[in-house]
């Protein structure tokens, strides 16, 4: 045995771990940042760091499969005459067509008109797939305002403006030539084939007092028929939703950063906006602050996979949930049945995220004619309301484990924290203590 | 002529009654009176009826209009005619910030000036302004024409996609991607068309510049950074 000049064991950086430097490598080579789709890959508190505590002798169960679990949801009764219903709390979350081909839209109509649920068009105006396949379909209101049009606004069951998404709040819409064909580029009075950078502000108001005489003139062009959601990303979820409500909105929709995006800067989708756990009880608490939790239903989204992560979501005090990710998957997105095609495009099956590239192997983030033949719409929508009920079935499993005969009579109480960051984000206490980090202690 | 007192009826039951103007009806003509600068006057009409507004309005007036002749005889505050579809909007006076915003059809005329993002995001409207428009106007704005026989503010066009711009007097400067462009023929012929549906006389459309894309940040370019 030597112990002259023994040999150290080769380190690499914590900081400038293989990823960052490979990043540095790319801008240097391309001088464009990484634009991708998909929401925050980083890991951040979420709905696993929380667990239910289920029954005990103070809180009795209710019978699997024979007592009634109730999972219904109505949307929109504030202000408007025609409240959209709801089978489940779980709805599908904006995505547009553009982002995705015309098969993709019309499978998640058909999947979400099965489990009973809406479905919601995206920056680039309603397809005709989309509102024939779709019982209840929510019409987004967007700062680029592509394709919107009075007909469109009437036929649709509910209308959202969108004021920012969890993935990019701050951030406009983002569409690359690749993708412009020539029906997208008509639907948004768009030259064919150009780089499709979308306002990140509404061009005709600014501010809360400008938004309620904007959500006014809404309501008169229909009447007053139509709820009228606004869609914030993740920033300020307290006083936000406390200025949705106040401006006159029947629901409000928050999305944290897991929440996907089309495509956008991988630097704006990783450190703008907080995680959906996080953003929760600051929306809620503003409902309950001026009196209006459960007037003004809140639909959370960013992250959600399971009946799990709905659970939690309502036991927060979530009236219902949205999914755009995970109804992606369930459409086929990042299938290994493509991994080959995957491996060609330099990545792997649960890894691609270059949806704006078009040439997404799964025809579900694509414009291109061949790929999207492979999403069949019947039988991806099927797939679709498969995931939807399996889901609402989990959410209700443990509902009844609580003890609950309706998924909103979820409560924090029913809950408690792994962690100490997901017990003070999440208003629970830690396991096993009765703590609740940032209460009565400062 | 039916006439709409907004001292007494609100603008609930006005617009509702716009609304329901069926096919054929011989109410083609309507008078609101009052307006006292409310919002969201004669919006989302869809039928080809006459709406003479007598006083100034708020936000909004006309929104989404389709097939309308609107005329305000007063000044309309901001996004007056926003994302119209098709018909006419007249403005007798002054109008405030967005006029025209995102409109995708007819013609916007405002015989006074018009405050900053006039035709912001336009996507195929004509809009004639009388007077001077202020700064950032056509921002964004992706087809149809804007035409102003005064002055224009900063930061004409920033960012133009298709739009076509006619400005009589000066610029104060133009936005990113936005350059003076070559008035052709077929330039002068459009511009005439649109004065003549607009009511101007005694102009010429010689006296106009033409402005539109350069179309450099059509496809990004990091050399381009410096622009944005």
């Amino acid at each position: 045995m030597t112990y002259k000049n023994p040999p150290t064991t080769p380190r690499k950086s914590a900081t400038f771990d293989d990823y960052t430097m490979s990043e540095i490598r790319r801008a240097a080579a391309t001088g464009i940042y990484d634009i991708r789709g998909g929401g925050a890959k980083r890991k951040v508190p979420h709905f696993d760091d929380l667990l239910f505590l289920g029954a005990s002798i103070s809180r009795y169960p209710l019978e699997g499969y024979r007592e009634r679990c109730d999972t219904s949801v109505v949307l929109g009764g504030r202000h408007a005459k025609k409240p959209i219903e709801l089978k489940i709390p779980i709805t599908i979350a904006g995505m547009s067509f553009g982002s995705l081909s015309g098969p993709a839209k019309e499978a998640l109509g058909r999947g979400a008109t099965l489990a009973g649920t809406s479905t919601t068009t995206g920056d680039g105006g309603m397809t005709e797939e989309e509102r024939g396949h779709s019982q209840t379909l929510v019409y987004q209101y967007l700062p680029s305002r592509y394709g919107m049009n009075p007909r469109d606004l009437r036929r649709a069951d509910a209308i959202e403006i969108v004021v920012g998404q969890g993935a990019k709040p701050g951030g406009g819409g983002m569409l690359l030539g690749q993708k412009i064909s020539d029906r997208v580029a008509e639907m948004r009075t768009l030259p064919k084939g150009i780089d499709q950078r979308s306002a990140c502000r509404h061009p005709d108001w600014t501010g809360p007092d400008d938004l309620e005489i904007k959500i006014l003139e809404l309501r008169e062009i229909t009447d007053w028929e139509k709820p009228i959601y606004i869609k914030i990303g993740g920033a300020r979820p307290y006083y936000d939703t406390a200025l949705a409500v106040k401006a006159g909105a029947d629901v409000v929709v928050l999305d944290g950063m897991q929440g996907g995006t089309a495509a956008t800067q991988e630097v704006f989708i990783e450190h703008v906006g907080q995680p959906t756990l996080a953003c929760i009880r600051p929306a809620v608490q503003a409902l309950q602050d001026l009196g209006m939790h459960r007037k003004v239903q809140l639909v959370v989204s960013g992250g959600i996979r399971n009946g799990a992560d709905v659970a939690k979501a309502l036991a927060l005090g979530a009236d219902a949930v949205s999914i755009g990710t995970a109804a992606l998957v369930a459409l086929g997105d990042n299938d290994p049945h493509w991994e080959e095609e995957y491996n060609k495009l330099g990545t792997t099956a649960g890894a691609y995220d270059d949806w704006h590239e078009g040439k997404d192997p799964a025809g579900i983030t694509t414009q291109d004619p061949e790929l999207m033949k492979r999403v069949d719409p019947i039988a991806a929508g099927r797939r679709l309301a498969n995931y939807l009920k399996v889901m609402t079935l989990e959410t209700q499993t443990i509902a009844r484990a609580c003890g609950k005969n309706h998924v909103h009579n979820l409560e924090p109480e029913d809950l408690c924290a792994l962690t100490l960051e997901a017990a003070a984000m999440a208003g629970v206490p830690l396991a096993g203590t009765s703590w609740i980090p940032g209460k009565g202690g400062f | 002529m039916q006439t709409v007192d907004l001292a007494k009826s609100t603008l609930r039951e006005l617009n509702h009654a716009l609304h329901n103007i069926k096919g054929g009806s011989n109410e083609t003509a309507w008078e609101v009176v009052n307006p006292k600068g409310s919002h969201s006057v004669a919006v989302g009409v869809d039928a080809p009826v006459t709406v003479d507004v007598r006083g100034s309005v708020g936000y909004y007036c006309g929104g989404m209009n389709s097939e309308a002749t609107i005329t305000v005889h007063g000044s309309v505050g901001p996004g007056v005619g926003e994302n119209m579809m098709s018909g006419a909007i007249f403005v007798k006076g002054d109008a405030s910030q967005y006029a025209g915003a995102t409109g995708r059809g007819g013609l916007l005329v405002i015989e006074g000036n018009a405050s900053s993002r006039c035709g912001i995001s336009m996507k195929g409207i004509d809009i004639v302004v009388h007077g001077n428009i202020g700064h950032m106007s056509a921002f964004m704005a992706q087809s149809g024409n804007l035409v102003v026989l005064g002055d224009a503010g900063d930061a004409l066009g920033d960012s133009i996609y298709e739009a076509r711009l006619f400005v009589r007097g000066t610029v104060k400067s133009l936005g990113a991607d936005c350059i003076e462009k070559e008035m052709r023929p077929e330039h002068v012929d459009l511009l005439s068309g649109l004065l003549d549906k607009a009511g101007v006389t005694g102009v010429k459309p010689e006296e106009f510049k033409r402005y539109g894309s350069a179309r450099t940040l059509y496809n990004f370019n990091i050399d381009n950074a410096d622009a944005y």
